[in-house]
């Protein structure tokens, strides 16, 4: 796949936000507005991802968030997530950032603390796994921005729809 | 409260990372497209859209100056207008497109516009203008880019982004077109000619 330099990324999605928070005025409208995004990401994103990842369906939810930890991060951000924090029932986890290009030269000035900053990745997963008929509820839970000592994504399996042949839509 | 070490240093403090992370270009594009479509909903013209992308083009520009300044030129900053126009056309652009650009030319009936042009920006990549919308140039983000590197490094300048139809070419160029203040020639003029 094409590469691009990191940190014009990071740099362009920092410049974005800027622009974000001059144009909106208030953080809860900023994370709305990226998460928002992130979904219009999402739902076109997981074509690219089925295509060129070569991986399969997923067996459960467990394979699910592996899959956009090992696979999907690495893919699309280039680094990758731990999937940790299971509840008992496999309807929740949590992936743990490693190491979160976005965040990179990043400082969070304190009266922006209600800002998720990188609110744009829990659209992205909820857009994608939406594509895929998961129904999902992602959120920021830790921030290293905020002096949490790693960035946590709380991922919670809301429903799952399986597909019955034949598809109504093809009608 | 901050618990990791390397976050409990104030962010000026900490190292500055060697800019070697890739990411991949779709992951961009995609954040781009969202951009010029955010942008879109807020401007009601193709000048006002691309000069948003401008604006925020030039953020990344200030940032990208003192990065490859503090990397490449040992913190030192180009005082000289022809230097500053090497540094775009050679440091920034194999920076951002991993080459330096085609050409570097100063127009024939200006003194103070310079012209850097290129094809294929990756900016314009996955982009296709609707007919209606014919003259929008996503560059104009890259051309933001170097008027941020421009104006952080003392030398104020319009800088906006062309496409230049090419003869034998399937594709235009793009032109990015730099003209400078009338305070940054008298400068020039007044320092020693190199």
């Amino acid at each position: 796949m094409d590469a691009i330099n990191a940190e014009i990324f990071t740099l362009t999605y920092g410049s974005m936000v800027r622009q974000l928070i001059a144009d909106l005025e208030d953080v809860n409208e900023v994370n709305k507005q990226l998460d928002t995004m992130g979904y219009n990401i999402g739902i076109r994103l997981i074509d690219e991802f089925l295509a060129k990842s070569k991986t399969g369906k997923c067996i459960d939810f467990r394979d699910t968030a592996d899959k956009i930890a090992k696979v999907g991060f690495k893919m699309f951000l280039n680094t990758s997530a731990a999937v940790a924090n299971w509840n008992a029932d496999s309807t929740e986890c949590s992936l743990i950032l490693e190491d979160n290009p976005l965040t990179d030269f990043v400082e969070l000035p304190e009266n922006y603390a209600g800002l998720s900053y990188c609110n744009v990745l829990c659209g992205v997963i909820r857009g994608a796994l939406e594509m895929v008929n998961i129904n999902v509820s992602c959120n920021f839970v830790k921030d290293v921005l905020r002096g949490d000592d790693v960035s946590e994504l709380r991922l919670k399996l809301l429903s799952q729809m399986h597909e019955t042949y034949p598809y109504k839509d093809d009608d | 409260m901050f618990s990791s070490p390397l976050y409990r240093l104030n962010i000026v403090d900490r190292p500055l990372a060697k800019g070697k992370g890739e990411v991949s270009l779709s992951a961009f594009s995609f954040l781009f497209s969202e951009l010029v479509q955010y942008c879109q909903t807020r401007v009601s013209n193709i000048g006002e859209l691309e000069r948003r992308l401008e604006d925020i083009g030039v953020g990344v520009g200030l940032r990208l100056l003192e990065i490859l300044c503090f990397r490449e030129k040992n913190s030192k900053r180009d005082i000289r207008l022809l230097d500053v126009l090497k540094f775009v056309h050679t440091s920034l652009w194999k920076y951002l497109f991993g080459r330096q650009a085609k050409d570097l030319e100063q127009s024939n009936t200006a003194e103070d516009e310079y012209m850097i042009s290129d094809y294929d920006l990756f900016v314009n990549k996955y982009i296709s203008v609707p007919k209606d919308m014919g003259a929008l140039n996503c560059a104009a983000f890259v051309a933001g880019i170097v008027k941020g590197v421009l104006d952080g490094a003392g030398f104020r300048a319009r800088v906006t982004a062309h496409f230049v139809p090419m003869k034998g070419q399937p594709k235009p160029k793009t032109t990015i077109l730099m003209k400078f203040d009338s305070a940054v020639l008298a400068r020039e003029h007044r320092l020693p000619s190199l």
